[in-house]
């Protein structure tokens, strides 16, 4: 099949990208047409043309790419002339090529008022790179800029002038600023912040004619009034490229634009128009999203999948317009009247925000935020899920009352290239992203093969795993959150799945929701699930466990094992100090403090595992669970039991926190800790959640970390007392649990949560999903389940059995070796075995 | 460091030259989808009770990557239907079937063929040679 694609924009090479990947239309010829001289580039960000980027900065893909696939690219060559019959097109140099199907994405035109004068030197179009560079050369000998047309792509133009540092103006005809998105006040909120930055904005202007002698000099508008300029970029909206197709015999809709079906063929069935020239159902669509969704579905069409169709794009939009948020979605401006808005205003900060919701009260249709937008995917969520509203649906846009941190930007977007990745193998950013892109990698297996990364401690796979996710997103795909081969859910999916068919184990879940046999990935990931859900002994299926969960430990370099008694809050007893220091004797094991106030055991072999749990059981001591995604401590400092500066008992509160949670499983591990003072000794604020004693009460902090990528916990709710503080921690860690992916900290999980620490708090202390009652019910439910593992394995016989290194030899592993290093035992050096 | 053994002179290929199946216990004694290990004189066998696809397998005792004594507690699956075993110290993994290993590592493992007879577990073995004998641990 030969294909002829006719346009070379962004959406004409998404089209190519698209189907490339295709496999059964590997066999395509691809022939494309561009009538610039330059591939496809990002018209999107082209301001960025003058912010420092070059042209080739902002190519889709270099010339090679197209080679590399197989697509012959002819570059400044106009088609002329299509020839439905004969299937054969004609170009302005001769050319005469044929096709099976041919795709039209000639884009469109910026439309140019006919104004008079409109022809004088110094004005300009705002619409290729050419148009930008004939600015630039222009604009340095001019001083004064205006633009006509304040929509998006009007203020895209006029950041283009501020950034060439000229007194820039932006007219608009209608009564305010962006008038398809937003409404009266909050375009105004935008007027204002945008004049803060030094724009001169005229609304409800009429332009009559552009003033000067062959170059012009200024503006006459219809009020009688003129502005002096001496230069103009018009943005008045677009129009369909459509006269190829109009001369051709191929129908046009009565105001421009090729008319198309759901498949996004024209009236010749082997003929398809997308991207700004297509008009589907009345509409054309100027924003590139939904074309590359045609884009998707012609490709899909003509891999031979009839099914796909396109059926229309929400326009629900949210970007930053010369640092100003400004989020748009759903029925906006209700236009169908059926609403009553919700309105949020704040002159002085520059915030506006508007909601719609239906009469009876009960869903939201839309709405406008402008200053800050950070609810928007939540919003946009909720509308387009019909979802339910809270009680009161202010609490929607009036949000964190009290909590008014937000989450910076912490995730791997922000780091630089060269950032080291993984340090095993010394990768940096830029070498995975590289790599993904030049090998097409779709999923993490594949990164880890070729680039090693994540081989060797594998400290480094969450990142890696946010990595290409961020990539393939740059790269337009859509990335399903699945565990593994074995398993198309993510870890919330399976979570919801096991609740509600009461699935108990991993076989069960493997058969109703699995395929193949599973692997160390999935079945560590539903063991945890299982047990964050039921709270069963994970003793039971030890076999999905991994190697620290299977036997209740932790391994160490040489196979053998560690053991970490609890100590809730570091407070202990000289009597069982003593029993440790006896248990550490008698077994020749090596001690140390760890870095959550408890004392490590190492050097334990296999066998030796249940007498040694047996002694400490029998002294009182429970598992620490050290070897667990779990609860490992809450530290404290000493508090106002004994410091002179404490204001509340941090070590009482720190050993009841400690006991309530013991034993919780989570997508990973979690810490705590309590402070007595302002001095913050226990340094709570770098822990999964830490509490802070205040004169009134205690201040709760959520989501900070230690490890790799150090971060400070965020206030979540301030001078609160006791019980409310455990309520809201009780529904902080089941909302975790329930909705973080697996092996993600509480501070990652936070950084990837759309709305950060304000959606945060509407579900923990607004309780806007509802779900409050519910998460603090199960919790209790896990509390009440709860069970010290090592009670349970050294009183029961067929357990024991289990913790040996040989089935058939009660000996230990002969290989295992120790040496003797500052008057304690060590395990000699990997590989130095055998 | 350690020492290097040619250990292909007693692993039997493709089941083929089995000189003799050492009884390892009752298909009772193993976990449901897990792994036991083995001492048979200087040799440490893992040998897994696949028993979600009703098969058995057995191999080396130690990982190469780190030459620990470990597989037998690693966890087993597969990977696009080929069954493998998973060590648990850095996750690296190897066809049950083949040795080879997944992650795209020039290391290798040595697999054992695994007969199950009325209840009964056998894993074949070649003779020992005297060579082999001589080295202090192997597997």
């Amino acid at each position: 099949m030969k294909i002829i694609v006719v346009g070379n924009g962004m959406v004409g090479y998404k089209f190519c990208e698209k189907i490339r990947k295709k496999e059964n239309a590997q066999h395509c010829e691809i022939t494309v047409y561009g009538e610039e001289h330059r591939p496809a580039y990002d018209r999107v960000h082209l301001s960025e043309y003058f912010a420092g980027k070059t042209a080739d900065d902002l190519l889709m893909a270099p010339k090679e790419w197209y080679a590399a696939n197989r697509i012959n690219l002819i570059t400044g060559e106009l088609v002329t002339n299509i020839d439905p019959s004969k299937k054969t097109i004609s170009t302005h140099r001769g050319t005469i090529d044929t096709y099976d199907k041919l795709i039209l994405a000639t884009g469109s035109s910026p439309f140019m008022p006919p104004l008079h004068g409109i022809d004088k030197m110094g004005v300009f179009a705002y619409r290729t790179i050419e148009d930008l560079q004939q600015m630039e050369d222009y604009g340095r000998t001019a001083k004064k800029a205006v633009v006509i047309g304040g929509g998006l792509l009007g203020l895209e133009a006029a950041k283009a002038l501020l950034d060439m540092k000229l007194e820039t103006h932006v007219v608009e005809f209608a009564d305010r600023l962006m008038p398809r998105q937003l409404d009266v006040k909050g375009a105004l909120i935008l007027k204002d912040k945008l004049t803060a930055l030094g724009l001169h904005i005229h609304t409800s202007k009429s332009t009559k004619e552009v003033l000067g002698e062959g170059k012009i000099n200024g503006l006459s508008f219809a009020d009688g009034s003129v502005l002096d300029c001496d230069m103009l970029v018009v943005s008045a909206g677009i129009r369909p490229r459509d006269e190829l197709a109009k001369n051709s015999g191929i129908s046009i809709g009565s105001r421009g634009g090729i008319e198309v079906n759901n498949k996004l063929q024209t009236n010749y069935p082997d003929i398809f128009a997308i991207g700004e020239v297509a008009l589907h159902q009345e509409m054309i669509y100027g924003l590139v999203a939904p074309g590359y969704d045609m884009a998707e579905v012609v490709a899909t069409v003509l891999s031979g999948d009839n099914q796909a169709s396109f059926t229309g794009f929400d326009m629900s939009t949210k970007l930053k317009l010369i640092g100003v948020d400004v989020a748009s979605f759903g029925d906006a401006l209700d236009v169908e009247e059926e609403c009553v808005p919700i309105v949020y205003e704040n002159k002085a900060k520059g915030v506006y925000k508007r909601i719609n919701i239906t009469r009876d009260g009960k869903y939201l249709k839309g709405g406008i935020l402008v200053g800050e937008a950070d609810a928007y995917n939540m919003l946009l969520q909720i509308t387009q899920n019909g979802l339910s509203l809270p009680e009161d649906p202010a609490d929607l846009i009036l949000g964190a009352r009290g909590a008014n941190q937000s989450a910076s930007g912490q995730g791997v977007e922000a780091l630089p290239d060269t950032a080291q990745i993984c340090s095993c193998e010394g990768i940096t950013k830029g070498g995975i992203c590289e790599a993904i892109e030049a090998n097409e990698l779709t999923d993490l297996a594949g990164v880890k093969k070729v680039t090693k990364a994540c081989t060797g401690c594998g400290g480094c796979t969450p990142m890696v795993a946010d990595l290409l996710k961020s990539v393939l997103e740059s790269q337009g795909k859509q990335i399903k959150k699945t565990l593994c081969e074995h398993f198309a859910y993510s870890r919330q999916e399976l979570y919801d799945l096991i609740r509600v068919n009461d699935i108990k184990s991993y076989d069960e879940l493997l058969g109703r929701y699995g395929e193949g046999d599973g692997c160390e990935t999935c079945k560590p990931a539903v063991a945890s699930l299982l047990a964050s859900i039921w709270n069963e002994v994970i003793l039971k299926q030890s076999t999905i466990q991994d190697t620290n969960d299977r036997f209740l430990a932790n391994i160490q370099k040489g196979g053998s094992y560690s053991v970490v008694p609890r100590i809730p809050a570091g407070e202990i007893t000289p009597d069982k100090l003593l029993v440790i220091a006896q248990v550490a004797k008698k077994y020749q094991l090596y001690t140390k403090i760890t870095g959550g106030q408890r004392i490590d055991l190492f050097g334990a072999q296999l066998h030796e595992l249940p007498a040694i749990w047996e002694e400490l059981v029998a002294a009182g001591f429970e598992s620490g669970h050290a070897y667990g995604k779990s609860l490992r401590t809450i530290k404290s400092c000493v508090g106002s039991t004994w410091c002179r500066f404490g204001v509340q008992d941090s070590v009482g509160f720190a050993i009841e926190i400690e006991n309530r949670y013991k034993g919780l499983r989570s997508p990973h591990k979690l810490k705590g800790a309590v402070s007595g003072c302002i001095r913050e000794c226990a340094e709570a604020q770098s822990k999964d959640f830490g509490i802070i004693a205040t004169e009134k009460g205690w201040n709760l902090y959520v989501c900070g970390n230690g490890g790799a990528r150090p971060q400070h916990a965020l206030l979540l709710v301030g001078d609160v007392d006791k019980e409310s503080c455990i309520r809201y921690l009780d529904r902080f860690l089941m909302f975790y649990i329930k909705t973080a992916e697996p092996l993600t900290r509480t501070a990652t999980w936070l950084n990837k949560m759309e709305g950060g620490l304000t959606y945060l708090y509407d579900v923990v202390v607004n309780d806007v999903l509802g779900i409050g009652n519910q998460l603090e019910a199960e919790m209790e439910t896990l509390i009440a389940n709860y069970e010290c593992e090592w009670k349970h394995a050294v009183e029961n016989e067929s357990f024991r059995k289990r913790f040996s290194h040989f089935a058939n030899s009660e000996e230990g592993d002969p290989n295992m070796k120790f040496q003797e290093v500052r008057g304690q035992k060590m395990p000699v050096e990997w590989g130095s075995v055998v | 460091m350690m020492e290097t053994i040619d250990y292909s002179s007693f692993v039997p290929v493709n089941g083929q030259d089995v000189d003799f199946w050492l009884n390892v216990g009752n298909v009772s004694d193993f976990p449901d989808n897990g792994g036991l290990c083995f001492k048979h004189d200087v040799l440490q066998i893992a040998v897994f009770n696949f028993s979600s696809r009703k098969e058995w397998y057995a191999c080396q005792n130690l990982c190469p990557h780190k030459m620990q004594m470990i597989l037998a507690r690693g966890m087993i699956g597969s990977q696009g239907g080929e069954p493998k075993i998973a060590c648990p110290f850095h996750k690296k993994t190897f066809s049950l079937k083949t040795g080879e290993c997944l992650n795209g590592d020039e290391c290798a493992i040595v697999t054992f063929p695994v007969r199950e007879e009325n209840g009964e577990v056998y894993v074949g073995l070649a003779k020992m040679t005297g060579d082999v004998l001589q080295g202090s641990a192997i597997f």
